[in-house]
């Protein structure tokens, strides 16, 4: 058999590899860039008094980001508290109750478009919402934006993954006289557990890191915060202003912060991706 | 009918990996493919109607939680007309195109941050987007299975990272890069453009934008990825039978065969850039003004959010931001329902929508 030659076919299909290869390579050497500059920079602001004193005013060395650390951890764990059982519900009635009903298929689209929205958007809502009825910034406002941020990542996730337990198990409990609420919390959901969790986790890795809802919402303070209800310090705004100031040692703790906040996130998200490939596959 | 969640964030598992799920749930369970929805029936007697009274308050409880999300987005749609209405009632239709803003005279135009959010968009995506469908390509067709799943990992993790970090690299990294390497050259090659002049400051629409093309990459490549996965493998051998080189496969089976689902996460990748904040912030300028180089500072609608915002006293400089929000809010949502659409069209088409 005599062949063709394929030169200029081959050669621009080598051309094409090699644009591609070279793309992933571009992707993977970004994230490395990006790690290596936060590691590099970060590691020298982290010392003792980082993770235990308050700020100290501008001119004045050292001082810690201790209270910018409890808030985000605050904030986070807010947000979470209200999100997590509004979005579990949520996915539980697209999952198992809503037949695909037009009302269930508008419930997705909205999850979905939500899930698109600029979070600064989300961050104006929260102002006009709650900050300006109450006459001032507030750790409330900051909390309720990043659990509107969470609420539908939870719900989507929490439908697919319920979506994936087996109809046969629900049978049977209903067939041994379960009512249906039982079979959801106690059947599906152990059944669907490593699903859920990952679901939950990839929206706290979602909106731990977030800035945007924030800066005019729980805004941020250099002092202890009492309660939510007054502006709330936290570590990402804290970044922000600090890496705009002209002062060398807060811009140091900006690194720093940013060390702390791309650690725990990207710890967050591989634990979420862990948990799903330990049960599942 | 879900349509996986993979089609909203790159870090969500794929539909790919559900189906996979799905059917090793299946196989342990024996169960049939997809049984009809269950019903429960209440029986005769006093436990079965508690227990049913019990069902139908649960059922409502979590359809109430169901409607949560649709009633947010609503909300934040009537809330920010409902806010926006002073400046918009004072600037009209005008305040869409002067470009004029000063709190000082409040007089205030959206103009320079609409240019902004198209222009930085228009960069990013004109990167972002044949760079990252050649991530896709080469992860499915291209890196042995192992390389191809690491390698996926790693650029799914540029989505992980948050959007502040983007901008103290871009700060403090980037834009130095920009300005002592990338822009002299840029400058020198193709000083006739009028989008190539003026001073290398590193800060700017073009850093900007390059930015937000790392940002996006993840999303549009991880749809990517589905849709040449999920292109069934006899259409993609017949071709390979006739001889046909992986390129080849690609642009002439692969990419036509998938175009709905690549369009859909251009689309959703566009929404992404349109409303990223910090790192644009970041690395922007942060100028009111519309210049016709990519080198000089300019702002986007999310950045003037981001930094006027909370130092907005007057009611009337406050209603003009969140007019401006108002405008982001409504490109957002006209190109996610497009993206949607898109998306949900082709997982319904190749039945892995759950």
């Amino acid at each position: 058999m005599k062949r063709r030659p394929p030169t200029g076919r081959r050669a621009m299909n080598v051309v094409v590899s090699l644009w591609a290869a070279g793309s992933a390579l571009v992707g993977i050497a970004i994230l490395f860039w990006i790690i290596f500059v936060v590691l590099t920079r970060g590691l020298g602001a982290l010392n003792l008094s980082f993770f235990t004193q308050l700020p100290t005013p501008p001119g004045v060395l050292g001082g810690g980001l201790i209270n910018a650390i409890a808030g985000t951890l605050v904030l986070t764990l807010t947000a979470t508290l209200v999100a997590v059982p509004l979005g579990l519900l949520a996915g539980v009635y697209l999952a198992e109750f809503s037949e695909d009903s037009r009302a269930a298929d508008f419930s997705r689209f909205s999850a979905n478009v939500l899930m698109g929205m600029p979070s600064i958007i989300v961050g104006v809502f929260a102002y006009t919402l709650v900050v300006v009825p109450l006459g001032n910034f507030s750790g409330y406002a900051g909390a309720l934006a990043l659990a509107i941020l969470m609420l539908p990542v939870i719900t989507r996730t929490t439908e697919d993954m319920l979506r994936l337990v087996p109809n046969t198990l629900r049978e049977s409990a209903l067939a041994l006289g379960a009512p249906r609420w039982r079979v959801t919390l106690a059947i599906v959901f152990r059944a669907a557990k490593a699903g859920l969790i990952t679901g939950v986790l990839l929206a706290v890795a979602r909106v731990s890191g977030e800035t945007a809802p924030l800066l005019f919402t729980a805004l941020n303070s250099p002092y202890w915060f009492h309660s939510l209800g007054e502006p709330t310090p936290n570590l990402t705004v804290t970044i922000f202003n600090y890496a705009m100031s002209p002062y060398p040692d807060w811009q140091q703790k900006a690194w720093g912060a940013s060390l702390l906040i791309t650690a725990g996130v990207l710890m967050i998200t591989l634990l979420a991706r862990f948990a799903l490939r330990e049960k599942k596959l | 009918m879900g349509g996986g969640g993979k089609g909203l964030w790159p870090l969500a598992p794929s539909p790919k990996m559900i189906i996979t799920m799905k059917k090793v749930v299946l196989k342990a369970g024996r169960a049939e493919a997809s049984p009809p929805p269950l019903r429960l029936v209440p029986r005769a007697g006093g436990q079965a109607r508690v227990s049913a009274r019990g069902d139908t308050a649960f059922r409502w409880l979590t359809f109430a939680c169901s409607m949560f999300v649709p009633l947010v987005m609503l909300a934040i749609g009537v809330d920010l007309i409902s806010s926006s209405l002073p400046a918009l009632k004072k600037f009209g239709l005008g305040f869409l195109f002067s470009e004029d803003w000063n709190p000082v005279t409040q007089s205030f135009g959206a103009a320079s941050s609409v240019f902004g959010t198209l222009v930085s968009t228009l960069i990013a995506m004109a990167i972002a987007v044949p760079l990252s469908l050649a991530i896709a390509l080469f992860l499915v067709e291209l890196a042995p299975p192992r390389l191809s799943r690491t390698a996926g990992t790693m650029i799914e993790l540029l989505a992980a990272i948050p959007s502040i970090i983007y901008g103290m690299w871009g700060l403090f990294v980037f834009a130095p890069f920009m300005a002592n390497y990338v822009q002299p050259l840029l400058g020198q090659t193709l000083s006739f453009l009028p989008l190539f002049q003026g001073p290398p400051l590193g800060i700017g629409i073009l850093t900007a934008g390059i930015i937000l093309a790392f940002m996006v990459l993840p999303f549009i490549s991880a749809i990517a990825r589905d849709v040449f996965q999920l292109v069934p493998n006899v259409v993609k051998e017949s071709a390979f039978g006739l001889g046909a080189t992986t390129w080849e496969v690609t642009y002439k089976v692969t990419i036509p065969y998938g175009l709905i689902g690549i369009i859909g996460a251009v689309f959703l990748g566009l929404g992404r850039a349109l409303g990223e904040t910090m790192a644009v912030t970041f690395v922007i300028g942060n100028a009111h003004r519309i210049s016709a180089s990519l080198f000089a500072p300019g702002n986007t609608i999310a950045s003037t959010l981001a930094n006027e915002f909370s130092e907005a006293t007057e009611p009337l400089y406050i209603s003009s931001l969140v007019a401006l929000g108002l405008v982001l809010y409504l490109i957002t949502y006209l190109v996610q329902v497009v993206s949607q659409m898109m998306l949900r069209r082709m997982y319904r088409a190749w039945s892995v929508g759950l």
